[in-house]
């Protein structure tokens, strides 16, 4: 087949990129500095784009395991190496972070003035990470970019932030770095039982159901904070609102996928026995992030607040579809993290865009929107209606798949979920109404523009993706199956063996 | 042409939506209304076909859904009940279109309206044409949202703005059951095909599913999820409230939307789910309540209202009462005659009203009407017509249909046909007297409008009058022309397979009635229409000594039963109570207070408290060392000694 590295050149390429502008971006002229820098970044960031659409074109979506496969040796003393590749699960993800990095760094365009080399370099050293993370198979170099990610993101909060953008950043520090502790401790306890981290050997290894509880619920920490699922939620909403627009763009649309991603990568085949026993607290802590969040987020006066409770409620539904452990569960959490990466990052995109005219993001300083920038209403309705899940949008694909499988696997949690569309609606209907509609009251609104050119290209891409991925899913779900299916497969297989390994033991007393 | 008939309105949305102001406000409507004509004319032409030959094979058009067992097309069903909804769809969104060229002259967005009222049209056929749930569901959404925008087409008004979420999420509240109901559905049928699953449906009767915890007869549970889905979009009992305010709406809206088609769509999915609602009897017993309970309890609101828009809104929401009422015992048939009927008359009468509104400057309040039939002779003559099929005189459509439903309740012999029988007759009789009380206060007595409105009623021009005389030969012959087709001796050869009905046909029974109960509805409606001469042209002081006398049973009506108050203290504001509690209670105070924020400051306040070790002087650290020396030196000694 292909032998470029495929995978690793689209990892690493961000990384030169960031590299060549720290060396060569200088000089007295900051504007030409920061223009030579955007402008490198930008291409960069495009080109990996384009590659990484050469993993899709080589992909071969009958095969279920992993392809593209990368190995190199690192520490062989230990049998801890470099491993990437990507099955029909994580490379949605490497294009879904690819996607969005060039529109972030397109959208920072001109909200950016200060240190904006810096900033660019950021982003694209948070690319390499991203992308790296999503095709890791080996669990130490997994936690290396899962762990990295942490560094940009904090300091994009903490640099580029609005004005408590210091205690957002420590709060999202803390969080996540807390979780990620008790990762490294079981990362370490999994190597010491399988003598490997690599992570093909390490899914073939029973572990003993007891340490499997273990296990799984180190991991847990770790992806339920980055997830976030309540109640460890609450750094979300305080890491988007002082985040700058293309921050909270990433954070909304790569980010929280890591901690689901996590889930469906490591936990559930790894630990099926312990996956089994925690799927109500799972199912629970969901339901009240659906139904809790979506009342919080009903009560917001900030509009990135109340997005930013939107997305802890649409991702209850992505954990709830992992957990059912059914075809439709799974796609449908799978297609419902891509759909929430492309919409709630449009969304804040939405936000930042009146944001950088306004300099508030206070719901009650807008109204009547619609009258100065029709345009922008347009494109702000359609995010919205994709977010409130109409059918022929993105939104509704993944929300349906996830409750028909729901509902298959417990008719409490269907019911309890579902009540989430009427919620959902409500909330952002409620958002959409006070933003956009009615007379203009202000003066200051009367001479905000619509939307420029560079503002339709960054939107453009993003409108024709939510309606690709709602009319025709199939292009997304295809792929997935066999793989999602492996998986499943993986989380019987274990199961059964599980419970005869407990039998034997129990025969033994 | 079975495919362009769908996809011509979204190519007419498109244009207009996009380019409307590329290509400026004439050429929007010029395209828009030439498509929905053409749209309209082959839909014509594939109901004779139909008709003659029955039904086709779905048209599959694009893989849509498909995980596992899940699977869902984009695809195109055409048969007899479709071909009907088709006519209707078609026919009245078609001379929606026109009307709207004519109301909305003066408006600055036409090209909007025109988009959107298309756009309304597509998700309108999708719905119709779906060959499974999830399209269906699409086309149900769809409408939804058109219906959103259309409410919510005046946004600088704020009650525009709030009716237009209330029918959003109002229907949402619907599409919970709906969506429910699809689930179930593929639980128990593992597919969401309707071929597949109407082909099975026999032999699932009888088996339970485990829902909340019991075990419920599968079928009846997914019937009565499926119609709590009807219920939202048809405006029924308990979720009808969005409709009374849907009237923010422009008038073509509220004719095109609120009483033609999309409210209608409740009514068409359960006769397209007729061999599923079949093998649910007690589904069908709470459908022919609802509906029954529906039609009375809106007439009665009808009775006091005092808005020309909120009257007929009403009203509709009556007639879907009773459409529902012949479907819950068994007679789909006569339900899709009368929402066929009905689609022709209430449209007609919403565009009169429209006309009206236009004539009188944009006042709806009927209070503030009057004294104007001569200066608009048209538009009242054509509201005659359009009251007359309404109140069911003959041979007016309205006749026909409503008859055969009533009919159909008595020969149900059962007691909830019974019940559904005599309140659908005293609603009939409330029917016709807030018609002509309608026609009566809008059009004769004293004018009561200032002299400037008074000076500027006009009749409407041709753009407008042309839709409403096409609509009242519907309105005229609908009923008579259809009555062999749909429910005479010709329904078999003409429903085919699209409807199915089990056991007893109540239709056949219903021609058999004794002669009382065909004459009844009629004697209801003529004492309806004396009644109100009575009240509001010879004794006009005759409805203020009602009110008082009735006071309670008169301010019941007139608040619409309370409903709307009670969903606001029942679930609006506990909603946001919530909301405010979970946020500054469960999220600030407790998670953040006890978790992070505690976090930091146990440790800044343990670093506090280390950091004075740190002092810095000399004398402290020797002090410290010493002590330990000691320390260290006690130990020692003390193992040793040991």
């Amino acid at each position: 087949m292909n032998s470029l590295p495929i995978l690793s050149l689209t990892t690493f390429l961000p990384l030169v990129g960031a590299i060549f502008i720290l060396l060569f971006a200088r000089g007295d002229d900051e504007a030409v500095v920061a223009r030579n820098a955007k402008q490198t970044a930008l291409t960069v960031s495009v080109i990996t784009f384009l590659i990484s659409l050469m993993i899709w074109a080589n992909f071969d979506p009958q095969n279920a395991g992993y392809q593209l496969e990368e190995r190199a040796e690192w520490i062989p003393q230990f049998d801890i190496g470099y491993h990437m590749g990507v099955d029909g699960i994580s490379m949605w993800f490497v294009l879904l972070s690819t996607f969005l990095t060039p529109i972030c760094i397109l959208s920072a365009w001109d909200a950016v003035k200060k240190r904006v080399k810096e900033y660019m370099i950021a982003f694209l050293v948070l690319e390499t990470l991203m992308v790296g993370m999503f095709c890791a198979l080996d669990l130490i170099t997994f936690y290396i970019f899962f762990e990295g990610v942490l560094l940009p993101m904090f300091l994009i909060i903490g640099v580029w932030g609005g004005e408590n953008r210091v205690y957002a950043a420590f709060k999202f520090f803390l969080y996540t770095l807390l979780g990620s502790v008790l990762m490294l401790l079981a990362i370490i306890a999994i190597y010491h039982a399988v003598d490997s981290t690599d992570f093909i050997r390490v899914q073939d290894y029973n572990f003993p159901v007891e340490m499997q509880i273990w296990l799984w619920l180190a991991f847990f920490a770790s992806f339920a904070v980055k997830v976030p699922m309540w109640p460890v939620h609450t750094w979300l909403p305080d890491a988007h609102v002082q985040a700058p627009t293309a921050g909270s763009v990433i954070l909304a649309g790569v980010l929280l996928k890591m901690g689901a991603y996590g889930f469906i990568r490591f936990s559930i085949p790894m630990f099926p026995a312990a996956t089994e026993m925690f799927t109500p607290l799972i199912y629970g802590l969901s339901i009240v992030a659906v139904i809790y969040t979506s009342l919080v987020a009903l009560v917001q006066e900030d509009m990135k607040k109340l997005i930013a409770y939107s997305s802890v409620a649409h991702m209850g539904y992505v954990t709830i579809g992992l957990f059912t452990l059914n075809e439709q569960g799974i796609q449908g959490a799978l297609f419902q993290m891509l759909a929430h990466g492309v919409i709630s990052g449009a969304l804040f995109l939405c936000v930042g865009v009146i944001y950088d005219r306004m300099h508030t993001k206070e719901i009650a300083r807008y109204g009547g929107l619609v009258h100065r920038m029709p345009r922008y209403a347009l494109v702000f309705m359609v995010f919205t209606m994709a977010s409130v899940g109409l059918p022929g949008t993105a939104g509704f694909v993944g929300e349906f798949l996830v409750l028909v499988g729901a509902f298959a696997d417990n008719t409490w949690v269907g019911v309890f979920v579902t009540s989430g569309m009427v919620l959902g609606a409500t909330y952002m209907l409620y958002l959409y109404r006070r933003v956009v509609f009615g007379k203009i009251t202000r003066d200051d609104l009367m001479g905000i523009m619509d939307l420029n050119k560079r503002e339709i290209a960054v939107f453009v891409p993003l409108l024709i993706m939510v309606i690709w991925m709602g009319i025709y899913p199939s292009s997304f779900l295809s792929i997935m199956e066999p793989a999602v299916q492996r998986v499943i497969e993986q989380y019987q297989a274990g199961l059964e063996l599980s419970v005869e390994l407990a039998e034997q033991v129990e025969l033994k007393r | 042409m079975y495919v362009a008939v769908i996809f011509l309105p979204l190519i007419g949305a498109l244009i207009a939506g996009f380019f409307g102001r590329l290509i400026g406000d004439r050429a929007s409507q010029i395209v828009t209304c030439s498509l929905l004509v053409l749209s309209a004319i082959f839909s014509w032409v594939i109901f004779f076909q139909i008709g003659a030959n029955g039904g086709e094979e779905p048209i599959k058009l694009l893989t849509w859904l498909d995980t596992g067992d899940f699977e869902a097309n984009w695809a195109l069903k055409f048969d007899s009940l479709t071909a009907v909804m088709l006519i209707v769809v078609n026919t009245v969104s078609a001379m929606v279109h026109i009307y709207a060229v004519g109301y909305m002259s003066h408006d600055p967005h036409k090209a909007r309206f025109m988009a959107y009222l298309s756009l309304f049209t597509f998700a309108m056929l999708m719905l119709v044409t779906a060959d499974n749930f999830v399209q269906m569901f699409f086309g149900w959404e769809g409408v939804g949202l058109a219906s959103y925008l259309l409410i919510g087409f005046w946004y600088e008004r704020p009650s525009a703005n709030a009716a237009a979420m209330k029918a959003f999420i109002v229907n949402r509240v619907g599409d919970f059951g709906f969506a429910l109901g699809i689930f179930a559905t593929f639980i128990l049928f593992d597919s969401v095909q309707f071929d597949a699953v109407f082909s099975a449906a026999a032999e699932q009767q009888g088996k339970t599913l485990g829902f909340l915890g019991y075990e419920i007869d599968a079928m009846t549970l997914i019937c009565l999820l499926l119609f709590i889905g009807a219920m939202g979009k048809s405006a029924q009992l308990g979720l009808h409230t969005w409709l009374p305010d849907a009237m923010e709406g422009p008038t073509p809206v509220s004719a095109l939307i609120h009483a033609a088609t999309m409210v209608t769509a409740g009514v068409f999915m359960i006769s397209r789910l007729s061999p599923m609602f079949e093998y649910a009897p007690l589904a069908l017993d709470v459908v022919c309540i609802i509906g029954a309970s529906t039609a009375f309890f809106a007439a009665t609101v009808g009775l006091t209202q005092t808005d020309i828009k909120r009257v007929i809104a009403y009203s509709t929401c009556s007639q879907l009462g009773y459409m529902f009422f012949a479907i819950g015992v068994g007679a789909y048939s006569a339900a899709v005659f009368h929402l066929m009927t009905h689609a022709f008359f209430k449209a007609l009468l919403f565009l009169c009203a429209g006309s009206v509104i236009h004539a009188m400057s944009d006042e709806q309040d009927m209070r503030k009407m009057g004294g104007i039939w001569k200066m608009i002779p048209v538009t009242y003559g054509l509201m005659w017509i359009g009251s007359l099929a309404l109140a069911g005189v003959p041979p007016f459509a309205g006749f026909f249909s409503k008859d055969m439903i009533l009919e159909s309740a008595y020969a149900a012999h059962s007691s909830v046909g019974q019940y559904a029988f005599w309140l659908g007759v005293i609603a009939a009789f409330m029917t016709a007297f807030y018609s002509w009380r309608l026609l009566l206060m809008t059009f004769h007595g004293t004018p009561r409008a200032d002299e400037k409105v008074m000076a500027h009623v006009h009749e409407s021009p041709k753009v407008m009058l042309i839709p409403l005389v096409i609509l009242a030969i519907g309105a005229v012959f609908a009923g008579w022309l259809g009555y062999g087709m749909f429910v005479g001796d010709g329904r078999e050869q003409f429903w085919r397979e699209a409807i199915h009905v089990v056991g007893d046909d109540v239709i056949e029974h219903a021609h058999h009635v004794p002669t009382w109960v065909k004459i009844i509805p009629l004697v209801m409606g003529v004492s309806g229409i004396a009644l109100a001469y009575v009240m509001y042209m010879f004794v006009p002081g005759l409805p203020a000594k009602f009110a008082k006398l009735f006071k309670p049973l008169y301010l019941f009506s007139l608040n619409k039963w309370y409903f709307d108050e009670l969903y606001d203290r029942l679930f609006v504001r506990p909603a946001m109570m919530f909301g405010r509690w979970f946020w500054k209670g469960g999220d600030t105070a407790i998670i953040d207070n006890c978790g992070p924020n505690a976090l930091a400051r146990g440790t800044a306040f343990l670093s506090k408290k280390t950091s004075f070790l740190q002092s810095g002087y000399v004398y402290h650290y020797a002090f410290a060392m010493f002590f330990g020396v000691i320390v260290l030196v006690t130990v020692y000694l003390f193992k040793v000694l040991a």
